[in-house]
């Protein structure tokens, strides 16, 4: 197919992978009383960090092996 | 009363996702040419794609808060809905059915009806498909905006429009292939945005083990076996002693077999993302990648129905009461979502539930348009026009498909019997349709009149079952014994409908022999190649590694399952 759809599945995630890793960083730990005091904003975005930066690096590896079709 | 109160990151990661839903469509429009690249994605997914694809249409409203219900009110046995009702025939509609469906390069579902059987068959399948999946999809967006309303206190109009326009706008620019990319996307999102839920729930009570011992009182309260909502088939022995109130032979039978492969093997939805495939492989490839994820699901969607109603026995109260002292099991979810998820998480969450009714409607709406633009406009209103003609035409169905959907989300407001009477009469026209199916890919000698009329005796059949029988408890009218005398009461709803679906098949299948024996047939051994079995070539895989034969990965897929089964017992 002409638009490689682990780009946009890559670029999502990754944004709400820095979304919520910045949002772990400055919310007031008091939110995470409910999630059983676990800061899950902090760690859940860097799952989706991780997913959503595996998704990238697999279509711009696949990207340069086609040369000539769109980057 | 507002369950959940949003924050500023939360709408972020909302306005996040509607950003890309909508870019993907507009990323894609340049590559809709034809109308074939519009309703088939120019027959070039990849099987992967077209996997998680097949998963995800299905994914509508019912999934998501529709099996977190049940998992809170049944328990465990609701997994059957996936370790019977869903991989075995996911497993063989890829193996045996794909190549008819693909080889044939019919376009859709109706249309092989009509290189199998004649004119009329397929006329009656496309019409009462057409008209299914606009109300399907207007269902879908009903039960999204109630349940804004009551979560979030949203107004219900803005959620209709709202979801209409974002739909609209990515399927009318990139058609099916946006369709699919988008379900694929909403695929992931649905995993990630539910995981965390399920791994919170599933530490707060003390993972598997603490949730079977929650789930005891439950059960015992009920006055069921200590297990019933924690194992699967140890009390399908008899009606009464599980919650479902059916045994195993109507459950392995009725929603195993004649529902389960009515739907995944000639429902179009989900057919079509296998026809958008690139190669025949890759299309018999489709559902059986599917397989492998759809077999997880139930941690992702039954387990949090169960933490919900565990913690509300064990803890009192989660979930809220109805004045008839039941709690309300279809808000298991964003019940948790409120108690477990603070801002950031939640907004995730969230946007994964309104991904998934999206899912569905974006699903039932590309069906819409390719049956209706090829099975009912080009065949019967304006045949021999321009390709081009065909493409306006799909256009101009996206439209018109989802204007009529949110006609039928408001006509559900008003009139909610309607819309449970009209769902009752798709579930008697489905019911026989497997059968066939069945006899058409697998005996030649079925004729077209054999296929037309045993289906309608089929569903006649199904609505004179119904209309005799009654569950447990309900008066006559829409439960049933609407035809005067009741011949057998079942004990439940579930069980009634299992039984209305065997009766509908077995009916239509012995109705479909009968007549083709007594009617001639009117195509030759020549012109049936390719659509029956013992007269299309075998396919033959010896040239691909193991891992990539459709054969070897459904065995697999049902090896798994199969050891799920036994997990849980």
């Amino acid at each position: 197919m002409n638009l490689d759809l682990r780009l946009p599945i890559g670029l999502m995630f990754t944004i709400d992978g820095v979304l919520l890793v910045g949002y772990g960083l400055v919310s007031d730990p008091a939110i995470y009383a409910r999630s059983l005091g676990t800061n899950v904003n902090l760690g859940w975005g860097v799952v989706l960090l991780v997913f959503g930066i595996g998704m990238l690096v697999l279509a711009m590896r696949a990207g340069r092996r086609r040369p000539g079709s769109a980057p | 009363m507002r369950l959940i109160q949003l924050g500023a990151i939360d709408y972020a990661i909302l306005i996040v996702y509607f950003a890309f839903v909508i870019g993907i469509g507009w990323a894609l429009r340049r590559y809709v040419r034809s109308s074939e690249d519009f309703f088939l994605s120019g027959r070039s997914i990849p099987s992967w794609i077209a996997g998680l694809a097949f998963l995800s249409a299905n994914l509508g409203a019912q999934e998501v808060i529709g099996m977190a219900a049940s998992g809170a009110k049944y328990g465990m046995m609701t997994s059957h809905f996936y370790w019977v009702g869903a991989i075995p025939a996911m497993v063989f509609v890829g193996i045996f059915m794909m190549p008819f469906y693909y080889g044939s390069r019919a376009r859709s579902v109706p249309e092989y009806l009509r290189l199998r059987f004649d004119e009329k068959t397929r006329g009656l399948n496309a019409i009462t498909f057409a008209v299914m999946t606009v109300f399907s999809s207007g269902i879908s967006m009903y039960a999204l905006a109630k349940l804004l309303e009551l979560v979030l206190g949203w107004n219900f109009h803005t959620s209709v429009i709202l979801s209409a326009i974002i739909v609209l706008a990515y399927i009318f620019l990139g058609g099916l292939t946006s369709a699919i990319y988008n379900e694929v996307l909403q695929f992931f999102l649905i995993v990630l945005g539910f995981l965390p839920l399920v791994l919170l729930g599933l530490k707060d009570v003390g993972g598997w083990s603490g949730l079977s011992a929650k789930l005891v009182p439950v059960a015992t309260n009920a006055g069921y076996p200590a297990g019933a909502w924690s194992e699967s088939w140890r009390n399908l022995g008899s009606a009464a002693s599980n919650p479902m109130g059916v045994e195993w032979f109507g459950m392995v039978m009725g929603l195993g077999f004649v529902l389960s492969f009515g739907y995944w093997c000639t429902d179009f939805l989900v057919i079509q993302r296998a026809m958008a495939a690139e190669s025949m492989t890759a299309a018999r490839r489709t559902p059986i990648f599917a397989a492998i994820p759809k077999m997880l699901f139930p941690f992702l969607v039954i387990v949090p129905g169960m933490i919900a109603i565990a913690l509300h026995t064990s803890r009192g109260g989660l979930l809220p009461v109805g004045s008839d002292g039941t709690p309300n099991y279809n808000l298991a979810v964003p019940v948790l979502l409120a108690h477990y998820l603070p801002s950031g998480l939640l907004g995730l969450g969230l946007t994964a539930l309104m991904a998934s009714f999206m899912s569905g409607m974006a699903g039932n709406v590309t069906a819409f348009n390719t049956v209706w633009t090829y099975d009912i406009y080009q065949s019967y209103i304006r045949p021999g026009q321009t390709d081009r003609h065909y493409l306006r035409m799909g256009h101009a169905a996206t439209v018109f498909g989802i204007a009529a959907s949110v006609a039928a989300a408001y006509a559900t407001t008003r009139f909610n019997n309607i819309m449970d009477m009209l769902q009752l009469v798709f579930a008697f026209v489905n019911a026989p349709l497997f059968a066939t199916f069945l006899l058409g890919m697998f005996w030649r000698r079925t004729t077209g009149h054999g296929a037309f009329f045993g289906l309608l005796i089929g569903t006649a059949a199904a609505a004179i079952h119904h209309g005799l029988t009654l569950p447990r408890g309900a008066v006559a009218g829409l439960k049933g014994g609407f035809l005067g005398p009741v011949v057998q009461v079942y004990p439940s709803e579930m069980a009634q409908n299992f039984w209305t679906a065997i009766v509908a098949w077995s009916a239509c299948f012995l109705a479909t022999i009968l007549i083709s024996l007594a009617t001639p047939r009117h195509k030759t051994d020549d012109e049936l190649g390719g659509l029956v079995y013992s007269l299309t070539p075998r396919q033959r895989d010896d040239e691909l590694a193991w891992y990539r034969r459709p054969g070897a990965l459904g065995a697999v897929a049902l090896a798994l399952t199969l050891i799920l089964n036994i997990i849980f017992w």
